[in-house]
């Protein structure tokens, strides 16, 4: 009765064995690398560039220990951390801002691993180091930028269809458009209503004036605030390539938030300098019939602003804005036909016409490129408009070093936030701590379990030994499974790790106890075993049932390391059951099974009362 | 080896009287601290920013408070944390100032101060981020809860649901008390470990229904507080083993663990010694109180149902 068929034994060691395999990379570390990854379509990670980099480094003295192409990305191994950062800065001056060159760290096991998807545990932030923030959105903000931006549009096309009015306010979430007598506001709400499907249109009477106010309806807005955050993702992505993190989580969490993880960066400041910046390009006209210097003593005229241009002298700017950033598709540094710096601008549909316009109307004139930074606004660079610009390509050029040229490009192409976001959450784990917290975590588990093993060894002998055996699968088979898995292992994760080896060890202790009960009740050993092993499985499955519910609701309430926590407290009860109820069993049934005539087992000694026995 | 011999049965239940007021003073001790003293909310629930920085050094915990209150910021509380070289800076949120810039601006004065400051880890959580979490952790709790009383109720009997719940939602407050009374730091991770101990713990209760229910069965002419007793008495030794073990595994946490798992295993520790206690002194008489009867579980026309027994 205690022998199992072939294939239950074959299931046991097939798992044993899987489990060993894809726990290995696990011990094998990771060295210091460098990743090149191309940030356009047009560059490309290729042999071509591998050669590249393997000469620029041979050249510079560095040394690698290895260096492959893999998923469109170059990586490069080095012995030590600071050659890894020498080749970095190396790298990234030859290859200019079209790569993205960032320091990473890659595991070391061997390719044949690697290649049947056996990798190392995917480590938390709170283990490897690194920064998690999130961000929410303001959904206010992206409404009221959009209302803006319909504003100017309906601007636009009442001018461009010539129907007269008297001015448009934006009053809250209203757009109110005055107009001086009823026709024009029929004649205007016939074409809003054709153009603008998002808006609802309102007739109003104020004293003499006639009014139409637009809002924009329930289901738009929606799409605009799900637009916005998609928006802001994208920009973020773009603003986290160029911090060169070599892989960087952004996701959105919930209807406004956005989750962004960087593992390993260090400068924190600077990359909340970069994520937070809220920066907006607008493009507005140089306001040159006032006087300067009379704005400069205090006067300055109305509907205009003055500003300081980047590297030059104050100037007066209208406050009518013609473009915005978003209208910008594309944005490179380059040189213009008399060899100055330049950036190279591809606008959208809708912004090339602007433009043309606005140049076709401005020849001569100069108009002004503004970055407004946490209402900060800088006028870039302050252009004289020499042609009519036509089909969306623009080129920004003026006082420009070549380094600015990137900047601006860069910032450009990265593009503006839809909307303004605030940093709700931050968690920053330097990596000394980090080092701290894995080691911490392992020393846990390790003296946890060698305390138990000492414990069940002498308390249940034979059994205890299988038990303690049985507990080692469960951890190489959790190790195993959350390797393959790659789900994030957390510092709670760890202590998941070791709570439920002293969870799952119950198990043995249930079917241990019981074997003794059945073997104190005068039944034979075999006979014990098998009952011990039956009668146990329903307790353990209870028992395993009602912790495995908190764990289920730990992992839809809880968030972050909780979540961590959550994964591996239900992958270990998974495993501990597989493992103390039919790995033990496989053990046992090795050890005794084939034995016909068993006297005695070695489960320690059964205490039978001596007094009259129930 | 075998610790537990026990030649009869405890007679648990005619201690009924004093363990339910045991109980019942110790439970009315913990809700006392929990509304006087109240919880130590970390940061997680707060909100605020909690830094932690690391000195080559024995650290001068006053002149970081100097330091504070230079800028502005005389309710900082500062204290070291695990040794004496690091320090741990509470920052209240701030309504006038950006929380990415207020750690910024303290790690920039500290580092002013002595160049070798290390900035091990910061925590900022925003007042909405803080309120959603104190949420959505009662909702896990009461989740947890339901779903155990549920689960109880269709393996046994209502009763053994709701005294099995009570039972163990007695530990919470005792743990709960003890962080009030010792003004720990209840964090996100302290809740984990309550809720990972509340799954637990109900495993007790379970083995000790299981018998209860497996004696109804068998010891046809034994009264309730019989039957109660042997099951208790005959799983005494199995519930001993296993918590030990698990409080093994916990022990070593808390001794290996650092600073990062040391509340954790705390509440772990409290919560799985009182789980022995209120599964076999708590659950029980509750089950009595409610009337428990062998109607309930042996039921004529049912077909008897697996054994599960230890």
């Amino acid at each position: 009765m205690n022998r199992y068929p072939a294939w239950k034994y074959l299931l046991i060691a097939v798992s044993i064995l899987l489990g060993l395999l894809y726990t290995l990379p696990n011990f094998y570390g990771e060295s210091a690398a460098v990743q090149i990854s191309p940030l356009r379509t047009a560059a490309k990670a290729d042999t071509g560039l591998l050669n590249r980099v393997e000469e620029a480094l041979k050249e510079a003295n560095l040394p690698t220990s290895g260096m492959f192409l893999e998923g469109g990305s170059i990586k490069v191994r080095f012995t030590d951390t600071d050659t890894q950062i020498k080749a970095r800065d190396t790298l990234q001056s030859l290859l200019g801002n079209g790569y993205m060159v960032a320091l990473n760290l890659l595991p070391n096991s061997p390719q044949w691993l690697a290649s049947v998807g056996a990798l190392p545990m995917y480590l938390g932030l709170d283990l490897r180091g690194g920064v998690h923030f999130l961000l929410e959105v303001d959904m206010k903000g992206a409404l009221s930028k959009a209302l803006d931006r319909f504003g100017s549009d309906i601007r636009g096309s009442l001018r461009e269809k010539k129907i007269p009015y008297a001015g448009l306010d934006k009053r809250g979430s209203l757009i109110i458009v005055k107009f001086r007598n009823a026709e024009s506001r029929a004649q205007a709400e016939a074409e809003i209503k054709k153009n603008y499907p998002d808006l609802d249109l309102r007739e109003e009477n104020v004293g003499t004036e006639f009014h139409l106010a637009a809002t924009l309806k329930p289901g738009a807005q929606k799409r605009i605030q799900d637009a916005a955050v998609q928006q802001n993702i994208t920009t973020l992505r773009n603003r986290v390539n160029e911090l060169g993190v070599a892989e960087p989580i952004i996701q959105q969490a919930g209807a406004d938030r956005v989750v962004v993880q960087l593992p390993g960066v260090q400068d924190t400041a600077k990359a909340k300098d970069i994520l937070g910046r809220t920066a907006t390009l607008e493009v507005r006209m140089v306001d040159e019939e006032h006087d300067l210097s009379a704005a400069l003593r205090g006067q300055i005229p109305f509907g205009s602003e003055l500003y300081n241009e980047r590297g030059g002298g104050p100037l007066l700017v209208k406050k009518q804005v013609v473009l915005t950033g978003d209208r910008i598709n594309d944005a490179q540094p380059g040189f213009d036909n008399n060899n100055q710096p330049a950036v190279h601008l591809n606008l959208d549909n809708s912004g090339a016409r602007i433009f043309q316009q606005l140049t076709r109307d401005n020849v001569g004139k100069r108009m002004a490129i503004l970055l407004i930074e946490k209402n900060q606004a800088e006028v870039v660079t302050a252009p004289v408009i020499r042609e009519e610009i036509g089909g969306g390509r623009v080129q920004i050029s003026g006082r420009m070093t070549s380094e600015e040229a990137r900047d601006v490009a860069l910032l450009l192409r990265a593009g503006a936030l839809a909307a303004p976001m605030d940093i709700v959450e931050e968690r920053t784990v330097g990596p000394s701590l980090g080092a701290e917290n894995i080691e911490s975590g392992f020393d846990s588990t390790l003296y946890g379990f060698a305390m138990i093993a000492v414990f069940m060894t002498i308390y249940y002998l034979v059994f205890g030994f299988i038990s303690v055996l049985a507990l080692g699968v469960n951890l190489l088979l959790l190790v195993g499974l959350l390797s393959i898995l790659q789900a994030t292992l957390t510092l709670p994760g760890m202590a998941a790790i070791a709570l439920t080896l002293g969870m799952a060890i119950d198990a043995n202790v249930l079917i241990n106890e019981r074997i003794r009960d059945e073997l104190r009740e005068g039944m034979a050993p075999q006979a014990a075993i098998n009952a011990g092993y039956e009668r146990a499985w329903a307790t353990i499955l209870d028992s395993n049932i009602t912790t495995l519910i908190a764990g289920i609701a730990l992992f839809g309430f809880g968030s972050g390391p909780i979540k961590g926590f959550a994964v591996v407290l239900c992958l270990g009860i998974l495993t501990s059951m597989f493992s103390a109820v039919m790995v033990s069993r496989g053990f046992v049934n090795l050890v005794y099974g084939s034995r016909r005539k068993l006297e005695r087992v070695s489960i320690g000694q059964v205490w039978k009362p001596v007094t009259n026995k129930r | 080896m075998e610790f537990f011999r026990f030649k009869r049965d405890i007679p648990f239940m005619s201690w009924g009287k004093y363990t339910t007021a045991i109980s019942l003073v110790t439970f009315i001790v913990a809700v006392f601290f929990l509304v006087t003293k109240g919880l130590n909310l970390g940061v997680d629930f707060t909100g605020g920013t909690v830094m932690e920085v690391s000195y080559a050094h024995p650290a001068d915990l006053n002149r970081i408070r100097g330091t504070l209150i230079k800028l502005g910021m005389a309710d900082a509380s500062v204290q070291n944390f695990g040794t004496s070289r690091d320090v741990l800076i509470r920052l209240p949120a701030k309504a006038d100032m950006s929380s990415a810039k207020l750690s910024e601006t303290v790690i920039a004065a500290l580092r002013a101060d002595d160049e070798a400051t290390e900035l091990r880890r910061v925590e900022f959580v925003g007042p909405q981020v803080g309120k959603e979490l104190v949420e959505n952790g009662a909702l896990a709790l009461l989740i947890v809860s339901l779903g155990i009383v549920a689960y109880l109720a269709i393996r046994f009997e209502w009763k053994f649901g709701v005294s099995g719940i009570i039972a163990n939602l007695h530990d919470v407050v005792i743990i709960l008390g003890f962080f009030a009374f010792f003004q720990w730091e209840f964090s996100l991770t302290v809740l984990a470990a309550i809720l990972a101990i509340l799954g637990y713990s109900v495993n007790e209760s379970v083995v000790v229904f299981d018998r209860i229910r497996e004696n109804f069965r068998k010891m046809r002419r034994a009264s309730v507080s019989q039957v109660i007793d042997n099951a208790i008495t005959r799983t005494m030794s199995r519930t001993i083993i296993t918590h030990g073990s698990t409080q093994m595994v916990v022990v070593s946490m808390l001794l290996f663990g650092g600073e990062s798992l040391h509340y954790f295993a705390l509440a772990l520790t409290i919560g799985i010694l009182f789980g022995i206690y209120s599964s076999v002194l708590v659950a029980s008489p509750l089950l009595m109180l409610l009337g428990v009867s062998r109607k309930d579980i042996v039921k004529p026309e049912k077909k008897p149902e697996p054994e599960a027994v230890p």
